[in-house]
C-alpha cells in the first residue's frame, strides 16, 4: 500500500504542472486583460485614463509580454513560493489569499463536523426503523434538503432573519471586529456569526449523507453476518453500530477526502451571496477582472486540495477495510 | 423419559406480504431431549429455515410468530416460553448464544468481513460471561484470547493462534465452518441449532465436519437442531427426523422408522428419488412429480396432494390431515392413515 | 400411479415470466407513486418549454418602471360558489417622498381572468404567428394580471419565470445528453477495447476529475466573451456543464463492458458469431441501458442547480435571457427582497423541479435493478 500512496505522491508535482498551465490558459482566455477591465470601470465611473499611462502599466505590470513569458514568469515565482501580485489590489497574492484560506477552513470543517454529527445518527436511526413516521419526516427534510441550493436556502434564511428579526446575517464578524486583530473575542465573535454558514453549507450534505448512510445500512442490515450477532445475543442498538453500520460507513469515509475541496469549492457561490470574506469572492472578482496571478494561484490551491483529498480518501478507504489493506499485499 | 430441553409445540410463523400472507410455518410441533440431534429435512421454501429463527426469534418482518408455543427447560428452572419474550429483551438475549447457539448457514457471510475470526468469538465470551463464569473476576484480553485460541484447538483448526487474527475471508471453507462452530459452543449452549451447516462445503469436508460436530456433542451433551435437505447427512446425524414440506410436518419418527419405515408418500418419494449404487445401470432417476408452487399459491387441502402419487379424489384436495400417530414414535399427516381427522386450515 | 392435475389458476408470477424488460421496468416504476406523481410534475413543466408564450400573460421584456414591484395577485379559482377565477386588482398609490409608485393589492375589486385571450404577438412553436394566450385579463390593458407580481423593473414575473423554465430546464437535459453521449462512447471505447486507448481515457478521466468542478466552472464561463449572443452563451454554457460532468458516467460505463466482456452470455455470443456491433449493440448495452437512464436522470437536478447558481453570480446565462438563476439575480440584495418577497419563488420553482427529477430518478434506478424487490 505504501508503493500506491508513493507513487500518487511522485506524479503529483506532474499534475499540478499541468494543471497551472490548463488553469492560466482558461484565465487568459477570455479577450483583452486585466487593464482592458480597468480602462472600462475607470471610463464608466467617470475618470479616464490617457494612452500612455495604459501603455506604461502595461509595461510595468508585464501584460505587454506574450502570454507563454507571463506564464512562465508566474511558474518562476512560485518555485521560489511567491504567490505573485495582486494587479487589482496591489498587494502581494499570498497575504490576501492567507487571510481568507483559514476563514474559509474554519467554515468547511464546521460545516463538515455538523455534518457528520447530523447524519450518521440519522441515517443509522432511519435505517433500523424504516417507513417509520421519523423515517418519513426524515425522508422528506432530506430530498428537499438536496433540492436546495445553497444559494437559495442563504437567501430565505438572509431574508427571514431580515424581515422578521431585523437582523443583518452578512459577513462573518460584527462591525467593530472586522479589520481588528486576532484575539480571543474575535474568535467568539466569529463563532458567532459562523454557525448560520456552516449550516446552509452543510445542509445539502447532510441530506445527502443521510441518505446514503441510510441506504446503505439498510443493504447491510440484511446479510447474513447480522443474524449471527443477533443470535449471539448482542442488543440491537450495539450490534448495528458494531457491524453493519462500520460496514456501511466505509464506503462513506472515502468520500471525505472528496468532500473537504467540495466543500471550500461550494463555499464560493454562499459566501459571495453571505458577505463572507473567503477565497470565493475573491476567486470571482479576480476571474472577471483577469487578475491572473491571483487567479490562477487560488485555482492551483483548489487544484492542490482536491488532489490531496482524493488520495486522503484513498488512504482511508483502505485503512478501514482490511479486504482492500491485505489484498494489496 | 427425561425432559426435552426444547419443546415445539403447534408453531405458526407468517409472514404479511404485500401479495398475501405466506404461511411459512404452519403448525409444527416437535421435541428435543437433552444430548439428542434431531433433524429438519425438506425441500427449499419448507419453512426449516423459519422454524429455526422463530426458535431463536430472529424472525425478520413482515414475519410474526402467530401461534404456538417454544418452551425451553433452562437447567432446573421451569420452562420458558420462548414465544412469550420480546424479541429484543435482554432474557431473550441472555438465552441467544449462552443457552441456544446457532451455526449460520453460510460461515462466509455470516462472518463479519471487516473484524477477525478470534475478535469475534471473544465478543461472544465477553458478552456471556456471568453466564458460564457467574463468579470470579472479568475476563482479561489475554485470557479471552488463550480461550478462543483453546477453543479453535478442540474443533480442529491447525496453528489456533495464527488463525485467531485471521479474517474470515482468509480462511478455508472447513475452516471458517470449525471457527463458526467454535464460536457457537463458546458459551457452552445446551441446544445447538445448525442451519445447512455443510451446504457450502464440498463433501470431504462435509465429512469432517459432521464428524467434529457428532464428537463434540458426544463429548458436551449438547441437544442439536440439524437443518438440511440432505437425507444422506440426515441419516448419519439425526436420532429423530421431521419431515416439512410447505410449513407443514409430513411425517416425523427416530431415524429407522422414517428411513426403513416411511409411511408418508412424500417420505416415500423423496427417499426413492436418492440415486443408489444398487441399481441397474441406465434407469432413470426417479422425480417427484410437478414442483413446488409457489408460496402464495399453496394449494387447498393437503399440501402435498398435487404431486402425491396416493391423493385420493375429494379428500386429499378439499382438507388438510392432522399429524397422528402412525408407528410407536412415528407420527404422519396423510388421510391414508387417518381419514378422520383433519385439521380446520 | 395417477397424479392429480393441479388446477393452478394464471398466476401473477407466469405474467411477469413472459413480461419484457421494459414491461417490468414501467411495473415497477408504476408502484412509486411518489415518482409517478413527480413524472407527471415534469411533463407539465416540460409542456410549458415547448410553448412558455402561450402560458405567458405578458411579454416578458417589456419594461415599464411605473409598474415596478406590484404585489402578487393571488388566482381565486371561485367567486363565492361559482367556478369563475379572478384575481384581486391592485391600487398604486405615489409616494411623497420617494416619488416612486407603490402598489398595493386591492381585494374590493376583482378582475375576471379569461382564457385564450389575445395578448402580444409571438410565435407559437417559432412557426405560427398568433397572439392567444392561455390566461388574461382584458384585451386592451387596462387591468393588470401579475399572477406573481412585478420586479424593479416592472417586468411581469410569471412570464419572466415561464420563459425562465425553458431555459434551464433545456440547459439541465441538453448538458445531461452530452455527458451521457461523452460517458457512454468514451467509457465503452475504454472498457471494451482496453489496451492503450484505455489507458489514454484512464487518465483524462482521472485528470478531468481532480479538477475542482466549481472553480473550473466559474473560470470558463467568465472566459466567455462578453459579446456572444444568448444563444451562443446557452450552448457554450451547456458545453462546459457537460465536460466535466461526464466523467462518473464514463467510469461507470467502462467499468461495466469490462465486467461485461467477461459474462459467459458474451462469450456464448462471439461463439454464435455475432459480430462485435451486434454484441455490443444488442447483447451488453441493454442490461445496463436503464441503470445510465436512472443515473441521467439523477443527474439533471445537479446541472439544474450549477446553472442557477452560476446565472446567479452572473457568470452563466445573462440578460436579455432569462433563466432561473437570472431571475434569482434580482433577489440578491436583501433590501430589495424584503420589499419584494415574491422575487424568491422561482427558488421555489427550482427546488421543486429538482425535487421532482431525484424522485423520479429514484423510481427509475430502483425500477431499472433487476435484482430489487
Amino acid at each position: 500500500m505504501t508503493r500506491y500512496v508513493l507513487k500518487r505522491l511522485v506524479l503529483l508535482p506532474a499534475l499540478l504542472f499541468l494543471f497551472s498551465v490548463t488553469v492560466f490558459a482558461i484565465v487568459q482566455a477570455p479577450p483583452g486583460d486585466f487593464l482592458t477591465t480597468y480602462v472600462a470601470t475607470l471610463a464608466s465611473s467617470g475618470s479616464s485614463i490617457n494612452a500612455e499611462q495604459v501603455d506604461a502599466l502595461r509595461r510595468e505590470y508585464g501584460l505587454d509580454r506574450p502570454v507563454w513569458v507571463q506564464y512562465l514568469k508566474w511558474m518562476e515565482n512560485l518555485a521560489k513560493g511567491n504567490l505573485g501580485l495582486s494587479l487589482e489590489y496591489q498587494r502581494p497574492n499570498a497575504e490576501l489569499i492567507g487571510e481568507r484560506l483559514v476563514l474559509t477552513m474554519v467554515l468547511a470543517l464546521l460545516s463538515f463536523v455538523f455534518t457528520w454529527i447530523v447524519a450518521i445518527p440519522a441515517g443509522i436511526y432511519s435505517a433500523m426503523h424504516p417507513r417509520s413516521v421519523v423515517d418519513y419526516l426524515l425522508t422528506v427534510l432530506n430530498y428537499v434538503g438536496v433540492a436546495t441550493p445553497n444559494f437559495m436556502l442563504a437567501l430565505v434564511l438572509m431574508w427571514g432573519a431580515f424581515a422578521y428579526f431585523g437582523m443583518s446575517v452578512t459577513g462573518l464578524f460584527s462591525p467593530d471586529f472586522v479589520e481588528a486583530p486576532w484575539s480571543l473575542a474575535r474568535v467568539l465573535d466569529l463563532l458567532k456569526h459562523v454557525w448560520l454558514p456552516a449550516v446552509v453549507l452543510g445542509v445539502a450534505g447532510t441530506a445527502r449523507l443521510t441518505r446514503v448512510m441510510r441506504a446503505n445500512l439498510l443493504d447491510e442490515l440484511n446479510k447474513p453476518y447480522v443474524t449471527t450477532a443477533r443470535a449471539k445475543g448482542l442488543s440491537e442498538w450495539r450490534l448495528v453500530v458494531r457491524y453493519p453500520a462500520r460496514l456501511a460507513l466505509n464506503p462513506l469515509v472515502s468520500t471525505i477526502g472528496w468532500y473537504l475541496p467540495a466543500l471550500f469549492s461550494g463555499s464560493l457561490i454562499v459566501a459571495t451571496v453571505m458577505n463572507l470574506p473567503n477565497i470565493g469572492p475573491l476567486l470571482l472578482r479576480a476571474l472577471i477582472n483577469q487578475d491572473m496571478y491571483l487567479a490562477g494561484s487560488i485555482l492551483l490551491i483548489y487544484c492542490f486540495l482536491t488532489i490531496v483529498g482524493t488520495l486522503i480518501s484513498d488512504i482511508l478507504l483502505a485503512w478501514l477495510d482490511p479486504r482492500i489493506r491485505l489484498e494489496e499485499g | 423419559m427425561t425432559t426435552p430441553v426444547l419443546q415445539v409445540k403447534d408453531l405458526r410463523v407468517h409472514f404479511f406480504l404485500d401479495e398475501g400472507l405466506v404461511r411459512a410455518v404452519d403448525g409444527v410441533s416437535f421435541d428435543v431431549h437433552p444430548g439428542q440431534v434431531v433433524g429438519i429435512v425438506g425441500e427449499s421454501g419448507c419453512g426449516k429455515s423459519v422454524t429455526m429463527k422463530a426458535i431463536l426469534q430472529i424472525v425478520e418482518p413482515p414475519g410474526r410468530i402467530v401461534g404456538g408455543q417454544i418452551l425451553f427447560q433452562k437447567d432446573s428452572a421451569p420452562a420458558v416460553d420462548l414465544t412469550r419474550l420480546s424479541p429484543r429483551g435482554a432474557e431473550l438475549r441472555a438465552i441467544r448464544g449462552a443457552e441456544i447457539a446457532l451455526i449460520p448457514q453460510e460461515p462466509m457471510a455470516a462472518f463479519s468481513p471487516v473484524h477477525s475470526v478470534g475478535e469475534q468469538v471473544i465478543e461472544a465470551l465477553r458478552l456471556h460471561e456471568r453466564q458460564w463464569r457467574p463468579s470470579g473476576p472479568r475476563l482479561s484480553r489475554g485470557e479471552a484470547r488463550s480461550m478462543t485460541v483453546d477453543l479453535f484447538r478442540s474443533v480442529g483448526i491447525s496453528m489456533p493462534d495464527e488463525r485467531v487474527d485471521a479474517y474470515s475471508w482468509q480462511l478455508s471453507g472447513g475452516l471458517r465452518q470449525r471457527a463458526m462452530i467454535a464460536m457457537a459452543l463458546s458459551c457452552r449452549p445446551r441446544l445447538l441449532i445448525a442451519d445447512e451447516p455443510t451446504t457450502a462445503i464440498d463433501v470431504t469436508t462435509q465429512a469432517q465436519i459432521l464428524n467434529l460436530l457428532r464428537d463434540l456433542q458426544r463429548r458436551h451433551g449438547t441437544a442439536i437442531v440439524f437443518i438440511t435437505h440432505d437425507l444422506g447427512v440426515i441419516a448419519q446425524m439425526a436420532r429423530y427426523v421431521v419431515v416439512m414440506y410447505l410449513g407443514r410436518v409430513m411425517e416425523q419418527g427416530s431415524v429407522e422408522q422414517i428411513f426403513h419405515a416411511p409411511k408418508h408418500p412424500y417420505t416415500r418419494a423423496l427417499l426413492k428419488s436418492i440415486p443408489s449404487v444398487n441399481v441397474a445401470p441406465r434407469t432413470l432417476l426417479p422425480t417427484i412429480a410437478g414442483s413446488i408452487p409457489h408460496p402464495l399459491g399453496r394449494p387447498r387441502g393437503c399440501p402435498f396432494h398435487p404431486r402425491c402419487p396416493d391423493a385420493i379424489h375429494g379428500l386429499c384436495a378439499e382438507r388438510v390431515p392432522a399429524l397422528r400417530p402412525v408407528g410407536p414414535t412415528q407420527l404422519a399427516s396423510c388421510f391414508l392413515y387417518n381419514r378422520d381427522e383433519a385439521v380446520e386450515p | 400411479m395417477s397424479v392429480l392435475a393441479p388446477a393452478v389458476p394464471v398466476t401473477a408470477e407466469d405474467r411477469v415470466s413472459v413480461a419484457s424488460n421494459w414491461q417490468l421496468v414501467w411495473w415497477r416504476f408504476r408502484k412509486h407513486r411518489l415518482a409517478l406523481v413527480s413524472a407527471l410534475v415534469l411533463l407539465v413543466l416540460y409542456v410549458t418549454v415547448l410553448c412558455p408564450d402561450f402560458f405567458s400573460t405578458q411579454d416578458p421584456e417589456a419594461t415599464e418602471a411605473r409598474l415596478a414591484f406590484i404585489p402578487i395577485q393571488r388566482l381565486h379559482v371561485f367567486d363565492g360558489l361559482r367556478p369563475s377565477p379572478w384575481v384581486p386588482d391592485v391600487a398604486g398609490k405615489r409616494n411623497p417622498t420617494t416619488l416612486r409608485m407603490e402598489w398595493r393589492v386591492d381585494e374590493s375589486r376583482k378582475i375576471p381572468v379569461r382564457f385564450f385571450v389575445t395578448g402580444y404577438p409571438y410565435r407559437l412553436l417559432g412557426v405560427v404567428s398568433t397572439r392567444i394566450h392561455l390566461l388574461g385579463a382584458s384585451a386592451d390593458g387596462r387591468e393588470r394580471l401579475h399572477l406573481l407580481g412585478t420586479d424593479r423593473l416592472g417586468r411581469d414575473q410569471w412570464s419572466r419565470l415561464v420563459h425562465g423554465t425553458r431555459t434551464s430546464m433545456t440547459i439541465g437535459l441538453t448538458a445531461v445528453t452530452f455527458s451521457v453521449i461523452l460517458g457512454v462512447l468514451l467509457g465503452g471505447i475504454s472498457g471494451y477495447y482496453g489496451g492503450p486507448a484505455d489507458a489514454v481515457i484512464q487518465r483524462l478521466i482521472e485528470l478531468l476529475q481532480s479538477l475542482p468542478t466549481i472553480p473550473i466552472w466559474l473560470a470558463l464561463t467568465a472566459a466567455l466573451p462578453r459579446d456572444w449572443s444568448p444563444q451562443q452563451v446557452f450552448f457554450a454554457i451547456t458545453v462546459i456543464l457537460s465536460l466535466v460532468g461526464w466523467t462518473t458516467l464514463g467510469r461507470e460505463v467502462r467499468g461495466r463492458f469490462l465486467a461485461l466482456r467477461e459474462e459467459d452470455f458474451v462469450l456464448a455470443a462471439e461463439l454464435a458469431g455475432a459480430s462485435q456491433r451486434r454484441i455490443i449493440v444488442r447483447h451488453m448495452v441493454p442490461t445496463f441501458l436503464s441503470h445510465i437512464i436512472a443515473t441521467s436522470t439523477l443527474a439533471i437536478p445537479a446541472m439544474i442547480i450549477n446553472e442557477t447558481s452560476l446565472s446567479f453570480l452572473g457568470l452563466g446565462i445573462r440578460p436579455p435571457a432569462i433563466s432561473w438563476g437570472v431571475l434569482l439575480q434580482e433577489a440578491q440584495n436583501i433590501q430589495t427582497v424584503a420589499l419584494a418577497p415574491w422575487l424568491l419563488v422561482p427558488g421555489a420553482v427550482v427546488i421543486l423541479s429538482v425535487l421532482a427529477f431525484n424522485l423520479v430518478g429514484d423510481g427509475l434506478r430502483d425500477a431499472a435493478d433487476p435484482y430489487s424487490q
